[in-house]
């Protein structure tokens, strides 16, 4: 049986279609892919995110432990202050990438993956008990208990502020980039961030599973005269992917490490040490064997899907590796994607070929991010 | 609701023939092409390939998802259709028009006595 968001009903009052996510009835698209994707270039896009994982950490050495668990550095984070992370095996492997939020001096937020969320549970545990500071740390998976819902787009800073009743207090509008406020909505208290998945400038709240409808009925109805749409993870993949953000499962596994995958910016070999860190430093000194690159389709193709081939080209073609992440870009036109291959075929510039179904369609390696923002 | 012409034979996975002589000419339906979406790249068969009813013959990606279309009927590939290889789209807009795929050369003339009428077809999607 697919587990199902509160936000379910309503996504079937707005006629979605609804697909298995990593055990979720979710959403995929309510008008079309490319409606949506463009809904959230141009103006703005509401996603029901209530699949996603919710943890808290607390207590005297939460911070310590925290930066024991994950790979960035989390003394870097006043209080309201969130970032990117990375939770790594032994090996350097990822378990899972999450957002942290310092939401008290001593109490952490995670935000992580809905596949993730009993396997990462199982090794924050694990990994706590056998810690030192053991007692001093409280860790509690609140996931059932909180609904999440992501806004996004240029137009919704112009909207956000006037969903909330905010007696004086500042709008989420006045959030840098990785802050987060609390702000009541109807009444009710919602955790914001400035944060997102897709490239553009929003929002995530966070609240109670039960107001959390309340929440996105309240911000459709805010946001619809400046052009906000539903939005299902079809445009949430690939607004991702044009950005090349990493999912789950797909440019991250436990296989796979931050450094191979490019995300290597979110791992603080300086902070002292963290799980994962002997091999991570190792491929940051010496080197890895495959390094997750992007490419465009050379011209008209069929769009690149995850699994395909990827060959080196020329006349002596040989297979380098795998496509990870691939679709037709709703922004660009063409098929892009995220793929696997050693580093020698990975510099900008490069000519690949894609294997779509038995023939061989020319690509070029390029810059991350895919798509820019035009300025 | 969709729009399904009473002139066309329909197979179950959703693709149409429109019958005239010893020629047919295949697309999806208008079903098919709503479930779809945006249709973003079209693969047909090479001219002159022989293909038998039900084959795989044909790919239909929207931005999520490749699907093979088979053919309804059993002949030679007679014609493509360029347009709609250049620009997908058509099978959105038109796809009893310009959004057709293929011309066949049906190997008999009983060829899509099989099919289903609109009105049968019309049942099985519930439209």
């Amino acid at each position: 049986m697919l587990k199902r968001t509160p936000l379910f009903a309503l996504h079937q009052q707005l006629g979605a279609r609804l697909v298995e996510f990593g055990g979720w009835e979710m959403p995929v698209q309510y008008s079309s892919i490319m409606d949506e994707h463009q809904a959230v270039r141009t103006a703005a896009g509401i996603f029901d995110i209530c699949h996603m994982g919710e943890v808290y950490v607390q207590g005297k050495k939460a911070g310590e432990f925290l930066n024991y668990l994950l790979t960035n550095d989390i003394k870097k984070l006043g209080v309201n202050d969130g970032q990117y992370s990375l939770m790594c095996n032994d090996k350097g492997g990822v378990i899972d990438d999450l957002y942290v939020y310092r939401v008290a001096a001593e109490g952490f937020l995670l935000i992580i993956n809905a596949s993730r969320i009993e396997p990462d549970v199982a090794w924050m545990q694990q990994q706590l008990a056998a810690w030192d500071g053991a007692k001093e740390v409280m860790l509690s998976n609140e996931s059932d208990r909180y609904g999440a819902i992501a806004i996004q787009g240029p137009a919704v800073a112009k909207f956000i502020d006037s969903a909330f009743q905010l007696n004086g207090q500042q709008g989420p509008s006045a959030l840098k980039k990785n802050q987060l406020g609390f702000y009541k909505l109807q009444g009710e208290e919602f955790f914001v961030g400035r944060t997102g998945y897709t490239g553009e400038d929003g929002f995530e709240l966070v609240g109670s599973a039960d107001k959390i409808s309340t929440a996105w009925v309240h911000l459709l109805d805010v946001g619809r005269p400046y052009g906000l749409k539903p939005a299902g993870l079809g445009a949430r993949d690939t607004l991702r992917t044009e950005v090349c953000y990493p999912l789950y499962g797909h440019e991250l596994t436990e296989e796979i490490t931050p450094i191979e995958a490019g995300v290597g910016f979110f791992v603080s070999l300086d902070k002292g040490p963290f799980i994962g860190r002997e091999r991570l430093a190792l491929q940051k000194s010496t080197g890895i064997s495959r390094k997750c690159i992007a490419f465009k389709m050379a011209d008209k193709a069929a769009p690149p899907r995850p699994g395909y081939p990827i060959w080196s080209g020329g006349n002596d073609s040989q297979k380098i590796g795998e496509v990870v992440s691939g679709t037709q870009s709703p922004s660009l036109g063409i098929g892009i994607g995220l793929g696997y291959v050693p580093p020698d075929f990975s510099k900008p510039g490069s000519a690949i070929e894609i294997e779509v179904r038995t023939r061989k369609f020319p690509a070029t390696v390029v810059q991350k991010p895919i798509y820019r923002k035009p300025d | 609701m969709s729009n399904i012409p009473s002139d066309l034979k329909y197979a179950k996975t959703h693709e149409w023939v429109r019958i005239a002589g010893e020629i047919g000419v295949v697309g999806i339906t208008d079903h098919a092409q709503h479930e779809l979406t945006d249709v973003v790249f079209v693969e047909l068969p090479t001219q002159g390939r022989k293909v038998k009813s039900g084959e795989a013959c044909a790919v239909v990606e929207s931005v999520k998802t490749a699907s093979d279309i088979y053919s309804p009927v059993t002949g030679d590939i007679v014609e493509i259709n360029q347009a709609v290889v250049d620009n997908p789209a058509l099978v959105n807009s038109d796809p009893y028009g310009q959004g057709w795929f293929y011309k066949i050369k049906l190997a008999s003339a009983s060829e899509g006595s099989n099919l289903l009428s609109a009105d049968a077809y019309k049942s099985q999607i519930h439209a």
